[in-house]
């Protein structure tokens, strides 16, 4: 293949030229960057709650006008819950789930030492403590959520308490996930030890192997949960269901009309599955994925486009060179070959500027938005695909101008 | 001369067709990305009382210890707002806390459900003017008695009562009747600024206000943050000198007034650290304007900075690409250009004809680019975030639209017309 009629051509281009290169670049550094920001929520939204999640369904809900007794009213609404077809178990805990959106958190720490010092500075981020999240709920909340005890046991029964029923120990025993225990005991065993939550002491019975916090924030944070066995009182419980998840969809509706049977003076907050309540907490990165996307796709679409329609134009203007090409014995694949290289050529300078610009780019979003840096794979990766584009882009107009007869060169003259 | 540009222009995009389809796809594409963006921007960013936004103040007072790691909070204790409220030099000024309160009424048709609200003092009417369709806020004598009235906004009254009067009737806030005295119109200050926190901002606007006195009596709860730094137990917090949830705004009408006022804060945290009770110097006590107020509260998340700033290169890869296919095109022309030349067209005239036939573009592009943009802003409104409502164009953002099309393909067509035009008409003439 020579190049020298190609780079001959170009010369007479040149500002034409530099502004296609221009504008692979910058498709180059804009096309790198997004996927990763894709990339990066994908990651987020596809968490590991710990959770099981097909066939749990939430209903979250406040008593109007809560006279009688409240631990009375939850075990009739749960002896209703557990009637109806389909629902294999039920339980009562407080208004907060994984990626619920509502929580309750205490400092938590390893020893009255890092305690004490937690609390004269009024903050979390001391060593040997953390912020943590706690799961309040009755009997059966650890099987209902579908957790894995990695190692200790379930609260006994003897453990449930109310709010309140002890200021020295706020509850008799608390279940850490594994990776608070690992925080708080590094490489020892975490059971039988006592935690430090707002200076009073907990003894630590089980280790649940994932659980995630209701809000995600801190990468390193997320997982620092525990489960208490406390029950929940006064006006507001929710109640979690388990059933087939084919079934949940009828089952919430039976649950929901059930309960207001027995007690109209309430309001429901939430009544959804927990698939639905997991979108709801990612609504903006699906939201934001989708733009990406989008942006992503019309800014291939415009490029590959103006490359085409670049080529189409110099096609036609050329008309009569490749026909005297031709003529003196050029095939028609030497002149498919020609515009071919010479899009390889304009393409692919875009992209390794391109490319570097990416790098620039995603310094400045890493600098002022705390985005992922760009993993090295994304680099060969958007360069492959820029450079299959731009040739698909160039094949039809180089097709066609490998269809000009040689005799075009004799005409108009 | 204009109109002959016009057509000639219109006859060279249309003979190719494609080409200008291209064209003017790929800017109305750009525009519409871009525009939908900046609409957002500006609905997130604008003056949530134009006119009046520069004699409405915030100021602040320190009450933290130095070792809190937390940093200072924005809210005042009671205490301290119960003392500007008595002392502060101000036209009118008033202390607010937002709330969440049940409602319960007599009609069996409504269930009882949670409403939005606002605890304030008897002067927030007046301070931020909200006009009144019926009856009128409290009294400082009604503030102070813990009367039991609610003014309800326009939306929330036609919800309770239907069309009819409001004023009169009484509801049930939890486990207390409150008598409504007032109706406002629809008022709702775009941000929601006066809310005090950045994320609640965009929430809809206030369904109810009652005297913030009868709030911290009833014990009503907050659903802004209630930041304690000492030790004070739940029933004590809504009093506590070491818990701050209180905002509050002040009305100062020139620069006297808000020299005065800022003297004053900084008195009073004088007085307050020989009392003891303040440790931070005078000194952190201030008095910040609501716009700049408002500019430091960052209002404008980062997804949609980082969208902005995407639309905005996808807009100039379009402009480049513009560029690249009009210098084709003209550039085709030659002959056409070296005709006319020698005809006497001077080379201003041939750029002034070339510029015309990329504005032509640019006004198709931008016509396209309305079009994508009111598009995109559906879009943006059937997103779940509480500002996206609110997302919808201006005028004035219509005319920028349309601007911002002929500008970008003005300029994107200055380079391949100074090109077309820069040609030597006689070697063009000779080569044919």
């Amino acid at each position: 293949m020579q190049l020298h009629p190609i780079l001959a051509s170009l010369r007479h281009h040149k500002l034409t030229c530099l502004l296609l290169v221009l504008q692979v670049m910058l498709t180059a550094a804009i096309i790198c960057n997004v996927a990763s920001l894709i990339a990066t929520r994908i990651g987020e939204i596809s968490v590991v709650t710990g959770l099981q999640e097909g066939g749990l369904s939430v209903l979250d809900i406040t008593d109007v006008a809560p006279g009688g007794d409240a631990q009375a009213r939850h075990a009739r609404d749960l002896a209703l819950l557990r009637a109806i077809p389909g629902v294999q178990s039920a339980a009562a805990v407080w208004n907060s789930l994984p990626l619920g959106q509502s929580s309750y958190t205490s400092t938590t720490c390893d020893s009255q030492a890092d305690a004490d010092r937690a609390h004269q500075i009024r903050s979390s981020k001391v060593q040997g403590c953390s912020q943590v999240a706690i799961y309040h709920g009755g009997p059966g909340q650890l099987a209902l959520l579908g957790l894995r005890l990695t190692a200790g046991r379930d609260f006994q029964a003897s453990e449930y308490v109310l709010p309140g029923h002890d200021a020295s120990n706020p509850v008799p025993a608390v279940i850490l996930s594994s990776a608070l225990a690992e925080r708080l005991f590094p490489a020892q065993d975490a059971l039988g030890k006592d935690i430090y939550v707002n200076r009073r002491t907990i003894r630590v019975v089980g280790v649940v192997d994932t659980l995630v916090k209701p809000y995600l924030h801190e990468p390193a944070d997320d997982h620092d949960t525990m489960l208490w066995p406390m029950l929940p009182d006064g006006g507001s419980v929710m109640y979690l269901l388990r059933s087939y998840p084919k079934d949940q969809a009828e089952v919430l509706r039976q649950a929901k009309t059930a309960l207001l049977k027995a007690d109209p003076q309430r309001v429901f907050q939430n009544v959804q599955t927990y698939a639905e309540l997991r979108r709801t907490y990612f609504r903006r990165d699906y939201t934001m994925i989708g733009l990406l996307l989008t942006s992503a796709l019309g800014l291939l679409a415009v490029t590959v486009i103006g490359i085409a329609g670049l080529a189409g134009f110099w096609v036609q203007q050329r008309t009569r060179q490749i026909g005297i090409r031709r003529a003196i014995g050029a095939t028609r694949r030497d002149v498919l070959r020609h515009f071919q290289t010479e899009n390889f050529l304009i393409v692919g300078t875009g992209i390794v500027l391109g490319l570097g610009l990416a790098e620039a780019l995603n310094m400045l979003l890493v600098r002022e938005y705390g985005v992922a840096p760009l993993p090295a794979l994304y680099f060969p990766v958007t360069a492959l695909l820029l450079a299959a584009l731009g040739q698909l882009a160039v094949l039809n107009p180089a097709l066609h101008a490998s269809r000009i007869p040689p005799a075009t060169a004799t005409r108009n003259l | 001369m204009l109109g002959y540009y016009l057509r000639l222009a219109a006859a060279s995009l249309a003979r190719t067709p494609v080409i200008t389809a291209l064209m003017v796809t790929a800017i109305g594409l750009g525009i519409g990305a871009s525009m939908t963006m900046i609409t957002v921007l500006h609905v997130m960013s604008g003056d949530p009382l134009p006119g009046r936004s520069g004699t409405i103040y915030y100021p602040h007072l320190d009450a933290t210890p130095l070792d809190l790691s937390d940093g200072p909070t924005d809210d005042f204790t009671w205490p301290d707002a119960m003392a500007l409220l008595a002392h502060g030099p101000a036209a009118h000024q008033a202390a607010m806390a937002g709330g969440s309160l049940l409602v319960r009424l007599e009609r069996r048709d409504l269930q009882p459900f949670y409403a939005d609200g606002r605890y304030t003092t008897s002067d927030f009417f007046a301070l931020f003017k909200v006009p009144f369709i019926q009856g009128a806020g409290w009294s400082a004598a009604d503030e102070t008695a813990h009367a039991r009235v609610v003014v309800l906004s326009q939306g929330f009254a036609a919800k309770l009562f239907g069309a009819a009067p409001a004023v009169g009737r009484t509801l049930r806030f939890g486990e207390t009747d409150f008598r409504v005295i007032g109706v406002t119109a629809d008022w709702r200050p775009q941000p929601k600024f006066y809310s005090g926190y950045s994320y609640s901002m965009f929430n809809d606007a206030d369904g109810f206000f009652l005297p913030l006195h009868t709030a911290q009596e009833l014990k009503l709860g907050v659903n802004g943050d209630v930041d304690c730094w000492g030790e004070a137990d739940s029933d004590a917090m809504y009093s506590s000198p070491v818990c701050a949830w209180l905002q509050f705004w002040v009305e100062l009408d020139d620069p006297a007034a808000v020299a005065a006022y800022a003297q004053f804060l900084s008195d009073y945290s004088a007085d307050q650290k020989k009392a003891g009770r303040f440790q931070r110097p005078p000194s952190s006590a201030r008095l910040d304007g609501l716009m700049p107020w408002l500019r430091a509260k960052k209002l404008v998340p980062e997804d949609v900075q980082l969208q902005l700033w995407l639309a905005i290169g996808f807009l100039a890869v379009c402009l480049v690409n513009i560029v690249c296919l009009l210098l084709a095109k003209f550039l085709r022309r030659r002959r056409e250009i070296s005709v006319r030349r020698a005809l006497g067209a001077r080379r201003r005239d041939i750029f002034v004809q070339f510029s015309v036939e990329a504005g032509l573009v640019g006004v198709a592009g931008g016509l396209l680019g309305l079009v994508l943009a009111q598009l995109g802003l559906w879009g943006v409104r059937q997103r779940p975030d509480d500002y996206a409502k609110f997302a919808s164009m201006d005028l004035v953002l219509l005319f920028w639209t349309l601007a911002l099309a002929v500008g970008a393909s003005l300029l994107a067509g200055i380079v391949p017309a100074w090109r077309a035009s820069s040609a030597a008409p006689a070697s063009l003439l000779k080569s044919e």
